[in-house]
């Protein structure tokens, strides 16, 4: 199944890891005691996050640790540049129109 | 390109809405009108290089404007906005959802609230996006109506900045 990083942040509890995460590499267990749901389901959150590349994994000794994949993120601020740019376009378009049209 | 000094664009994800603010210089009235006459709008409502192509519209509690944002390929995105509440050079209210060609709306859609302000002959527009739905609003990124989460990043840009 093909995901991508608007699917990744679509849930509150997927932005909650991705916020914690971004402040150190942790384990899935340490992740888990953040939030009142079983280590399972942090576990799926998990595994879409790594499949949408948000996140990549380390082993150390027994241990996983997951961090965050900074350079993925900033897809998503081009996005809402994006949108963003085409509300600050459209309102140029009608200045312009506006001072032709008085 | 203007300076946009008066321009203000905010995401509160929390309640999935966008939020757009302009000051234009010219009075309510003409404003008023470049946002509820297709043959105004259709000039500016487009980001170039897409063009709108407003192919009804009835500005009337109940009516529609059904257009298309048509691509320099050609290529036609049909959206329907439902008037649904309209307060004369002060207020409206929209639903708005992309659509087929015949006008069967894909729903959800997202409502849309935009207010006017006049003061000292400048004009100031209000404008609130909500989406109900997360997907519809990746839908809207995706499609170049991109919105949402910019809360989210910026919780973690202050924490990146904190990092560094």
């Amino acid at each position: 199944m093909r995901r991508d990083i608007f699917q990744a942040i679509a849930d509150p509890t997927r932005r909650a890891i991705i916020s914690l995460i971004a402040v150190q590499a942790m384990t899935p267990n340490a992740i888990a005691e953040n939030f009142n749901t079983t280590r399972q389901a942090v576990s799926k959150h998990l595994r879409i996050l790594t499949e949408c590349e948000l996140v990549s994994q380390e082993q150390q000794g027994r241990e996983i640790y997951y961090s965050l994949e900074i350079n993925k993120l900033k897809e998503l601020d081009k996005w809402l540049e994006q949108y963003r740019t085409l509300w600050e376009n459209r309102f140029d378009q009608l200045d312009n129109l506006l001072s032709t049209i008085k | 390109m203007s300076t946009n000094s008066s321009f203000n664009f905010r995401v509160d994800k929390s309640k999935k809405t966008v939020y757009v603010t302009k000051e234009f210089a010219a009075g309510l009235s003409l404003v008023w009108d470049a946002f509820t006459k297709k043959e105004l709008l259709d000039q500016w409502w487009a980001p170039k290089p897409f063009l709108s192509k407003t192919k009804v519209m009835e500005f009337k509690v109940g009516g529609r404007r059904f257009y298309a944002m048509v691509s320099p390929e050609g290529k036609q995105m049909w959206q329907l906005q439902q008037y649904t509440s309209i307060t004369p050079k002060t207020n409206f209210k929209f639903l708005s959802v992309f659509a087929d060609e015949d006008q069967t709306p894909h729903l959800p859609g997202s409502d849309w609230d935009l207010s006017f302000t006049e003061e000292n002959g400048r004009t100031k527009v209000d404008i609130s996006i909500y989406n109900e739905s997360l997907e519809r609003m990746e839908r809207m990124m995706v499609m170049g109506f991109k919105e949402g989460f910019t809360a989210t990043l910026n919780e973690l840009d202050s924490i990146l900045t904190s990092l560094k």
